[in-house]
């Protein structure tokens, strides 16, 4: 395979945490909306280098569950601990900041931009030098500009869609929009990558492709990932533990082996008769 | 009839050119003004759609501030720059106090906010600077103040005011920097990103916050340009906020989103009304250069409703 990447060059190793150590432990966690309780109680731990897959059925609160971790809900009760620290309440921004990235479950794409727009929005955090030189758009902003389109190339290559660098992303069809978006949630060179659904809606091949693209990126980068999926075949393929929800409950959490072999998990799927 | 609305204007037109080009440069001029009002409304709507109705009033209280700092005894160009830090400040203040309370809620109530902000600016302004109409400082600025004459043929004659230039070369300027700002930067794509999908500029690390103090400081730089090039022409008055207005026609024209939009329609609009008062006006007895734009936009209105420019929105059914 030609990869350009040097994956020592493109993942800061900087969390001081060792591969299978917990990067990220969600505590006794609850959310809800007025009246309706979305999450209840949930306790469940992401360790680093791992795909771990959280799956359930509709309206079980999977989603809602990664918009705790990334700062778009505030949870009423629990805490999580980030890299061993204690999060307070948290902007989406900051949890970016902290190295957090998304994608989404309806491709969030900025869709009158270029996929090369697209993924160097993705490289926001990377880039510093402030307002008052951007306005000059000249010596460091400039330099910083270049040596972040570098990375961005990087990336691209990676995913394989040099050839639709330049075309506005609203244009392509969904399974390269996916694609892009994941370039976008890359960029950010995330320690933590949240993939809301990376496949919903592709064909078998598209699926496929994801599938390899998504292992690289944990194999090569050694970037640790939580994925929401519905398709029960990749996610027994693909992920190290799978935490399973039901109605905002935790009804499951190990191996796929040992996920699919509990009581609760197939009653949950297959419904109970009373 | 029918021979003095379709035949006599253009006679006029053909008999007397220089004069002719001096109508239309005249509407140029108006139409550059227009363009900039427009550009601060566009500049708002695209980051944040917000439909910024104290656009106009920016621009009499940035040029209030600027003469009246003067007034007090500060030097031009100091005066100038603190000019710049009062809109930055007024920027902060509208992001802290207005939009971050109201994000997520619906338009029509971010639009009743800006229109209580005009009130306020209004009440600010004329409680610190007095509701006098003011001369604006342009020598003092070094802006020029002479004017040019072209002789056209043999007795034809075009006067071009040097301040008229110096506003469409600032106009220029103006809009090509914003237009570079907007398409090469970091914060220029984070701001169409903002424009494009709240939620995912977010989760790439973009702090809504920032970026929309930033556009509504950018917008209050357009306006402190546009009222220091109206203020040159008049003077600078809270009539100015009416004449503001004359940038809805504009943006249906141009399209809201569009900056390029904004500059044609704000074109089409100065140039079209000139010249429809001075051949068409005399027909009803003159002044319809007060509502013939909004006779056009709303023509335009009825067979191109986003605009010249403006994205066409289709939605999958």
């Amino acid at each position: 395979m030609n990869r350009h990447v040097d994956p020592r060059a493109t993942l800061p190793d900087a969390d001081g945490i060792a591969k299978g150590e917990v990067l990220l432990d969600v505590r006794n966690v609850s959310l809800r909306f007025g009246g309706v309780k979305a999450i209840s109680d949930i306790s469940f731990d992401i360790r680093k280098g791992e795909i771990r897959a959280i799956i359930g059925p509709n309206g079980a609160g999977k989603t809602s569950m990664l918009n705790v971790i990334n700062g778009f809900y505030t949870p009423q009760e629990g805490s999580i601990v980030f890299r061993g620290k204690e999060r307070q309440k948290i902007a989406p921004y900051e949890a970016a900041a902290s190295g957090i990235a998304r994608t989404f479950q309806n491709v969030a794409l900025f869709k009158g931009m270029s996929t090369l727009d697209n993924i160097m929005a993705g490289r926001t955090l990377a880039m510093n030098r402030n307002f008052f030189w951007q306005l000059l758009y000249y010596g460091p902003a400039l330099r910083e500009e270049i040596a972040n389109r570098r990375k961005v190339e990087e990336i691209i290559d990676f995913l394989e869609i040099q050839h639709i660098r330049k075309t506005p992303v609203g244009r392509l069809p969904y399974g390269l929009q996916k694609r892009v978006e994941l370039g976008r949630a890359l960029a950010a060179e995330p320690s933590l990558l949240l993939l809301d659904e990376p496949m919903a809606g592709m064909n078998l091949e598209e699926k496929e492709d994801m599938s390899r693209f998504i292992l690289d990126v944990n194999a090569q980068f050694g970037t640790t990932i939580a994925l929401i999926e519905h398709d029960m075949g990749v996610v027994m393929d693909i992920s190290d533990r799978v935490v399973v929800l039901d109605y905002g409950r935790k009804i499951g959490d190990g191996t796929p082996d040992e996920v699919k072999s509990s009581q609760d998990v197939i009653d949950a799927y297959l419904g109970v008769s009373h | 009839m029918l021979h003095q609305i379709f035949v006599d204007p253009f006679v006029q037109m053909a008999e007397m050119p220089d004069f002719l080009l001096q109508v239309v440069w005249e509407g140029f001029v108006a139409g550059v003004l227009y363009a900039l009002i427009a550009l601060g409304f566009v500049l708002i709507f695209k980051a944040s759609g917000v439909f910024n109705f104290a656009q106009g009033i920016m621009v009499v209280f940035a040029g209030l501030t600027l003469v009246g700092l003067h007034e007090a005894g500060v030097p031009a160009y100091l005066a100038l720059l603190l000019a710049v830090g009062v809109m930055a400040v007024l920027a902060i203040a509208v992001e802290r106090f207005v939009m971050r309370p109201l994000v997520n809620q619906p338009d029509i109530i971010l639009l009743m906010s800006t229109i209580g902000m005009t009130y306020f600016l209004i009440g600010l302004g004329e409680f610190v600077f007095g509701g006098e109409p003011k001369k604006m400082i342009t020598q003092e600025l070094g802006l020029p103040t002479g004017s040019t004459e072209i002789e056209i043929g043999e007795r034809g004659l075009v006067i071009l005011q040097h301040i008229d230039i110096a506003a469409a070369v600032i106009a220029i300027i103006m809009v090509a920097a914003l237009a570079l700002f907007f398409n090469k930067t970091r914060i220029g794509r984070a701001l169409r990103a903002v424009a494009d999908d709240h939620q995912a500029a977010q989760s790439v690390g973009i702090s809504l916050n920032q970026i929309w103090a930033i556009v509504w400081f950018a917008a209050g730089i357009v306006a402190l340009a546009t009222g220091i090039m109206w203020g040159a022409r008049s003077d600078v008055s809270f009539a100015l906020e009416i004449v503001a207005l004359k940038a809805l026609p504009v943006l249906i024209l141009g399209g809201f989103t569009s900056i390029p939009g904004a500059i044609v329609g704000g074109l089409i609009i100065g140039i079209g009304e000139k010249i429809g008062e001075i051949y068409w006006g005399p027909l009803v007895g003159g002044g319809i250069e007060s509502w013939l734009a909004y006779m056009i936009a709303l023509i335009f209105l009825l067979f191109r409703p986003q605009g010249l420019f403006g994205e066409r929105i289709i939605e999958r059914v």
